[in-house]
């Protein structure tokens, strides 16, 4: 796969003119003779491209947008209170139904970090074993959301309904092991639930080496050279590398922005540090990029769910005896972070000795990575803002919790 | 030359088009009513309580302990132990409610319990026609047979009978051993008294330690 514009260096010559810089919000005077009223637009909570229940007042010089206010909370579950109101094990399942789409990375990031609050070691069957399933949780959900975001192009349907085929063959997979096709409730403290069988790692490995090795060269011819989506994305919704860092950007939309930070090579996290991938860097911070990102982020992730597959060892896979129920850790607070699909989830738990979290807060990537919506869409036409936050890759249930 | 990246993506949709109508692993719909999904062994929905033997309500092997209640993340179980007539907790239980409009069948509950007692059920149709009254589900509608829940956890429900038989085994090991420890101190203490107490009924010594 050859990207036209997007290398795994930070720094290569850009190919493509420079954007032209967002225009200010204050574009022309409000009553200009010529040019009439703006137009106030609201866009959502219904509307079929704001992924979910997510509103954006949108106000318009023409087609321009010169502000935009997005709106959200529609689908607030008071999911922190909750946590905070049951024991630390039955925390494990809400987790899911924040980012749903990528429930095994949740998980990860909320057991990671009550076993470093309570001081847990986790065998070393059950980390490989979890990079496994974090992979794939990242790769199900990039197919979705370079499938929405094509979607939100108006390719009705096509790609996406492509990418939901490939990701319905892993959710059978998943489900298979955890019981259900999105809400895994797979981790737990000291390892998983249960261990993973060996046939299941080779058909997971079939699959990844033939079936889906296709679909991204398939994805790839279908879209990654087409005209349109080059027209529709590049130099859209630029989000430069200066303004992604302040606004506390990550993932994915970081790097496109080309920020070469990657939670799982700064903190070497678990075992990534034996794993010799490759995190690709975007140059102009565009949608395109931020596709490309997408795309090319899969390669990786499946090369290592390979390598992690081949090198896996026998043992545990959950630390002996380790209690999940009832758990009361000591005093204390601890903040734990790994790269989810979407970027940077965090978990900060503080704890007062009893059983149930004392504070239990979220870092939720879908949220800080719309912050910069308005940024990235002012002086942009109404459409594109569409394309916008189709790239942002936001999941309701986590920006709202 | 402009167009190409479209063409090619045009042969890639008839490529498609095509193989939905031929290829064999493409054409997975199924005709719901008349033809089930193959349901894999571990997909969990909503929980259901198991009895060993005929009657649901005596067999039941709930000890009524709590703990699933206590772990359930919506706390939507509902438990009563049943007390006898002097008022005594006997390990049963009188009322184990579920309100399964509320439960998200997470499965910590089977997880949980100390004594397999529940465990999550594949049925996914389920239909009522009151929303609050007919959703509560109470001991007598969880409650299912063995052989059902063997039916459809087969590996699980292997595990859990070798487990249990191996605990068996090392129980009733340990209590022969203890027998046969009692018995040894019983002859020792028999021997020191005979030594002892020459005059004294052997047996009667040795039954006098045992009960001690
Ligand atoms: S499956 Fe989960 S939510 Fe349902 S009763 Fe069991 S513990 Fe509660
Ligand atoms: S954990 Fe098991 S034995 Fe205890 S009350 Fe619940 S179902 Fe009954």
């Amino acid at each position: 796969m050859t990207p036209p514009n997007t290398s795994f260096t930070a720094s290569s010559a850009s190919a493509r003119a420079p954007a032209s810089a967002p225009a200010s919000p204050n574009i022309r005077a409000v009553h200009d003779d010529f040019h009439g009223d703006l137009l106030e637009v609201s866009m959502g909570p219904h509307h079929p491209s704001t992924h979910g229940v997510f509103r954006m007042n949108v106000t318009l010089d023409g087609e321009v947008v010169v502000k935009l206010q997005p709106v959200f909370g529609y689908l607030h579950r008071n999911h922190e209170k909750i946590a905070e109101q049951n024991s630390y094990l039955a925390a494990i399942p809400y987790t899911d139904r924040l980012d749903y789409l990528s429930s095994l990375t949740n998980n990860w990031a909320y057991v990671r970090a009550v076993e470093q609050l309570v001081g847990i070691a986790v065998p070393e069957r059950a980390e490989y074993l979890r990079i496994i399933l974090g992979e794939l949780a990242r790769i199900i959900n990039h197919a979705c959301l370079v499938g929405f975001l094509l979607n939100d192009l108006g390719t009705s349907f096509t790609p996406l309904l492509y990418s939901l085929r490939e990701r319905e063959r892993m959710l059978d997979l998943v489900e298979e092991l955890t019981g259900s096709r999105m809400m895994c409730n797979f981790f737990r403290f000291g390892g998983l639930r249960a261990d993973v069988p060996a046939d299941w790692l080779q058909r997971l490995d079939a699959y990844l080496g033939d079936g889906f090795a296709r679909y991204l060269d398939e994805q790839d011819a279908l879209l990654t050279g087409n005209e349109i989506l080059l027209a529709r994305t590049q130099n859209i919704g630029v989000l430069p590398p200066a303004l992604a860092v302040s606004a506390g950007i990550s993932g994915p939309m970081l790097r496109a922005s080309g920020v070469p930070y990657d939670i799982r090579k700064v903190d070497n996290y678990s075992l990534y540090g034996r794993f010799p991938f490759q995190v690709p860097i975007g140059d102009h911070g565009d949608c395109y990029d931020r596709y490309m990102m997408r795309m090319l982020e899969m390669p990786q992730s499946v090369q290592i769910i390979q390598q992690a597959i081949e090198e896996l060892p026998s043992g545990d896979f959950i630390t002996p005896k380790q209690k999940n129920a009832g758990l009361r850790p000591k005093v204390g607070e601890t903040y734990s972070r790994i790269e989810g699909p979407k970027g940077e989830i965090g978990f900060h738990l503080v704890s007062d000795g009893t059983g149930k979290p004392y504070r239990y807060r979220v870092r939720p990537p879908s949220l800080i990575n719309l912050t910069a919506l308005e940024d990235m869409c002012i002086g942009q036409t109404l459409a594109d803002t569409v394309v916008i936050l189709g790239s942002v890759d936001i999941v309701l249930g986590e920006v709202d919790r | 030359m402009l167009g190409t990246g479209i063409l090619k993506g045009l042969f890639i949709t008839a490529k498609n088009l095509v193989g939905s109508y031929y290829d064999k692993e493409r054409l997975t719909t199924l005709q719901y009513p008349e033809e089930a999904a193959n349901i894999p062994e571990n997909y969990r929905n909503f929980p259901f309580l198991v009895f060993d033997g005929e009657d649901a309500v005596s067999t039941l092997r709930c000890v009524a302990c709590k703990m699933c209640e206590k772990e359930c993340p919506p706390q939507c179980i509902y438990i009563v132990s049943e007390k006898d007539e002097k008022g005594k907790i006997m390990r049963r239980p009188k009322v184990f409610d579920i309100d399964i409009s509320v439960c998200m069948g997470c499965g910590i509950c089977a997880e949980v319990c100390p004594s397999s007692a529940i465990k999550m059920d594949h049925i996914f149709e389920v239909t009522a026609k009151d929303r609050f009254s007919d959703l509560l589900l109470h001991r007598d509608q969880l409650a299912k047979s063995v052989d059902y829940y063997k039916q459809i956890h087969p590996t699980d429900f292997a595990v859990e009978e070798k487990a249990r038989a191996e605990k068996k085994r090392v129980a009733e090991e340990k209590a022969q051993a203890a027998a046969a420890a009692t018995a040894a101190k019983a002859a020792a203490a028999a021997k020191t008294a005979t030594a002892a107490t020459p005059k004294t009924d052997v047996a009667k010594a040795a039954t006098a330690t045992a009960a001690v």
